[in-house]
């Protein structure tokens, strides 16, 4: 038996044995997500157990190191575990933006102090991160964030605010950019913060959005004194690593709403609005739309595909994955659109168990941020005609 | 399978490239156009093409060919694409060829795939007989006569009919026009007692035609496979030959897209590059997607024919389907974006526009596949 088949069946097992029933249906929705942190929300109290026991193999995040906490496994052994996980139908045992967002940067460009102090607690769920990058008057325009951090010898003193933070009044900690100096170009002058949610001069107010839900906050920060062993990077070099950044966060929303293996969209149609006499679905134009949809749908993910493929195979540049966030989010929005032709007016009920308490009608409305948070689409636009077609400026 | 192209396919891809952007390049196109050349395609270069084995180059070895797979085709035909190079190689390879190697008998798999493959032989597929791509709307009937059948019926849209040698005819000798089953494929001589033909010479300067069936006797073996599975091999015929129409496609945008960025970042006005200006920066950006998007189909497909997939028409509907939308888009924007000068006939990019309308219409445009992507998906 190969080393990767031994893995395997222990990894078999060790599932079953610790992957509690309830963790093995899909989540109901955003609210039934477990996302850990000091004070950690749950919807059944089997989400913290699986999460505790995966963080503390470092399965939570299987590719990181050993040394701080992660699974060290190779690229195969990944596969194996996610594939193991699908097996049973295991639910993701941790959701993060210290997974997805911080830590891929923190590895990078982190001190070995920072690595040891945070990658460990991110692996375990023990702290829960937020993200200070947009501000009220820095949207597309990110670089022009104004929200200062003076130096005073040992620390910082931070002040300004933030818009569109994810999750600011559940998060623990923040990573968030700020203004060092203001002499030089916007791209200068940024510096790289990781600091308490609970120091003194935080306060979060949740905003309400179209779909009913809150999921973003406006953070104020008033002289909070952030010390200067938290500085990431260099002293205005933020920029590069807000960028990396992006890209993880971007990677992140173009796979928004892709399917999970249940119906399409054409086959509930077939259910709720029938047949014509010749055996097509009897609303013609949808059809059409709907035929378009999930054949776009499916060349996207061959798309996805042949960009990893080509990557490993150290073919081309990569540049195609500057598409992922744009088609991915547009793609999204236009799934969401034919759900409401698919359900007619019954799908847009806000209210009530008959129907679901407005899960279409505030799915749908949140797919509209898709294309603007992380990059709107038009910046995404602009990004791969300067730099992948290199047109001029 | 990954994505991706192997050494010995980039290889034939480098090659391939190098020997269309000198011998047949747009130049050669307008050449061929502008003497009216009586056979609508050079002879000898078809014979160098044949040389190199591209005739045969998916054609498997026993039968004379280089057994490259569908694959080693595709890239051929996407580099033809690009520099709009004339061949009988649509005609003769990517569809008849396909059509005897999965449909004939040893002995007319012996008889004919070798001539294919040297050059020497040219057979064509005569199937469309209305405005469209309709093949269950076949008319011309082939009635059962002693051994043999009596054909009769008129095709048009016959690729490199005046030329070619043999025809592979589709008739009914089922059914009624309408009807998806009851169609066989015939093996006829071009100059057999019966068949005329009339040379047509489309917009994009290549030869089609006009094929007159009138009682024409064949017999028994000039029928290809058997006739109880007539449809079926012309549908798994017509899935490959789109995907490599497919191919050609996907090359024919690159190329044009190429061109048309390259003169986004040189014409000037007022006072400065026309690529500056966000209005054209952001439709040229989703035609690349667009572009990504098409290469992942091409690619997909062609290795799910050699893989022998059992969902190939799905695949095939959806590839020809979405390359064909992407090439009218890119295709249109080509001249748009060029203005004035794209408009006239010494530009070279008109050319691309008018290859690109028949590739799209032969065996089905993106309205067609999409219905059929549709009906395949039970919807």
């Amino acid at each position: 038996m190969s080393e990767l088949e031994q893995f395997r069946l222990e990894t078999r097992e060790w599932l079953e044995a610790n992957c509690p029933a309830a963790m093995r249906v899909p989540e109901a929705g955003d609210d039934d997500q477990y996302w850990g942190g000091r004070n950690p929300e749950m919807s059944h109290p089997d989400q913290k157990v699986w999460s505790d026991r995966m963080g503390e193999k470092g399965w939570t995040t299987p590719e990181w190191p050993a040394e701080y906490g992660g699974g060290g496994l190779d690229k195969d052994e990944v596969k194996v575990l996610r594939q193991e996980m699908s097996r049973i139908g295991a639910r993701t045992p941790l959701h993060s933006f210290g997974i997805s967002m911080l830590g891929p940067a923190l590895l990078l460009y982190g001190t070995e102090a920072q690595k040891q102090e945070h990658i460990p607690k991110i692996v375990r769920g023990e702290i829960r991160w937020c993200q200070g990058y947009s501000e009220p008057g820095a949207g597309s325009d990110l670089a022009s964030l104004q929200t200062r951090a003076e130096d005073q010898g040992d620390h910082y003193l931070v002040n300004g605010s933030k818009v569109w933070t994810s999750y600011a009044d559940k998060a623990d900690w923040i990573f968030c950019l700020t203004r060092t100096d203001n002499t030089g170009t916007k791209h200068e002058g940024i510096s790289f913060l990781l600091f308490d949610m609970a120091s003194e001069g935080v306060t979060t107010k949740p905003i309400l959005l179209i779909s009913g839900y809150s999921p973003f906050c406006e953070t104020f920060f008033d002289d909070v004194k952030v010390p200067k062993a938290n500085l990431m990077g260099e002293e205005g070099k933020g920029w590069t690593i807000a960028k990396y950044l992006l890209t993880h966060e971007r990677a992140m929303i173009s796979g928004f709403g892709h399917s999970s293996g249940k119906k399409t969209l054409s086959q509930n149609a077939v259910e709720l609005i029938g047949m014509d006499a010749g055996g097509k679905l009897d609303d013609p134009v949808l059809r059409q739309n709907l035929a378009q949809l999930e054949l776009d749908a499916m060349v996207f993910g061959h798309t996805m595909s042949r960009v990893t493929d080509e990557a490993k195979a150290g073919q081309g540049l990569g540049e195609a994955a500057s598409i992922f966030k744009y088609y991915g989010t547009e793609l999204n929005k236009r799934r969401f659109e034919l759900m409401l032709s698919v359900y007619g007016e019954q799908g847009l009920a806000w209210e009530g168990d008959a129907y679901d308490n407005g899960k279409l009608p505030r799915a749908w409305l949140r797919t509209k941020a898709n294309s603007i948070e992380g990059g709107t689409s038009e910046i995404q636009l602009n990004i791969i005609a300067k730099r992948v077609l290199g047109l001029p400026s | 399978m990954a994505l991706v192209l192997n050494e010995e396919q980039l290889m034939l891809k480098d090659a391939a490239a190098g020997f269309l952007q000198e011998k047949a390049s747009v130049a050669a196109l307008r050449a061929l156009r502008d003497s009216r050349d009586e056979a609508g395609y050079s002879k000898e270069l078809w014979q160098e093409m044949a040389d190199m084995g591209w005739a045969g180059i998916a054609i498997p070895e026993a039968y004379g060919g280089l057994d490259y797979g569908y694959i080693g085709l595709g890239i051929v035909l996407e580099q033809m694409g690009r520099n709009l190079s004339v061949s009988p190689l649509q005609s003769s390879v990517l569809v008849a060829a396909t059509a005897i190697a999965l449909g004939g008998s040893e002995a007319q798999k012996q008889a004919l795939l070798p001539a294919i493959a040297s050059g020497e032989t040219i057979v064509t597929l005569a199937l469309q007989e209305g405005p469209h791509h309709a093949p269950h709307k076949t008319a011309a009937t082939a009635i059962a006569d002693g051994d043999g059948y009596v054909i009769s019926g008129r095709k048009v849209m016959v690729a490199d009919a005046h030329v070619a040698d043999k025809l592979i005819v589709v008739a009914r000798t089922a059914g009624e026009p309408g009807d998806a089953e009851g169609l066989g494929l015939f093996l006829v001589d071009r100059e057999a007692t019966g068949v005329s033909t009339e040379r047509v010479i489309m917009v994009d300067s290549r030869n089609s035609g006009t094929v007159t069936l009138d009682s024409v006797q064949v017999s028994a073996d000039q029928v290809l496979g058997s006739l109880d599975t007539g449809s079926a091999l012309l549908q798994q015929v017509l899935d490959i030959a789109n995907i490599g129409l497919s191919a050609e496609l996907l090359g024919l945008c690159l190329e044009s897209f190429e061109r048309t960025m390259e003169y986004l970042k040189d014409r000037k006005q007022f006072g400065a590059a026309i690529g500056t200006f966000q209005g054209l920066q952001h439709r040229a950006a989703e035609m690349y997607a667009d572009l990504e998007l098409a290469k992942s189909v091409v690619i997909r497909s062609l290795q799910a024919i050699d893989a022998g997939d059992d969902n190939l028409s799905l695949l095939a509907s959806a590839c020809k389907a979405k390359v064909s939308q992407v090439a009218a888009r890119v295709s249109n924007e080509a001249i748009q974006m060029h203005g004035g000068i794209g408009m006239t006939d010494e530009f070279d990019i008109g050319f691309f526009i008018k290859r690109a309308r028949v590739a799209q219409q032969t065996f089905g445009d993106h309205s067609y596949h999409l219905d059929r992507y549709a009906t395949l998906s039970a919807f």
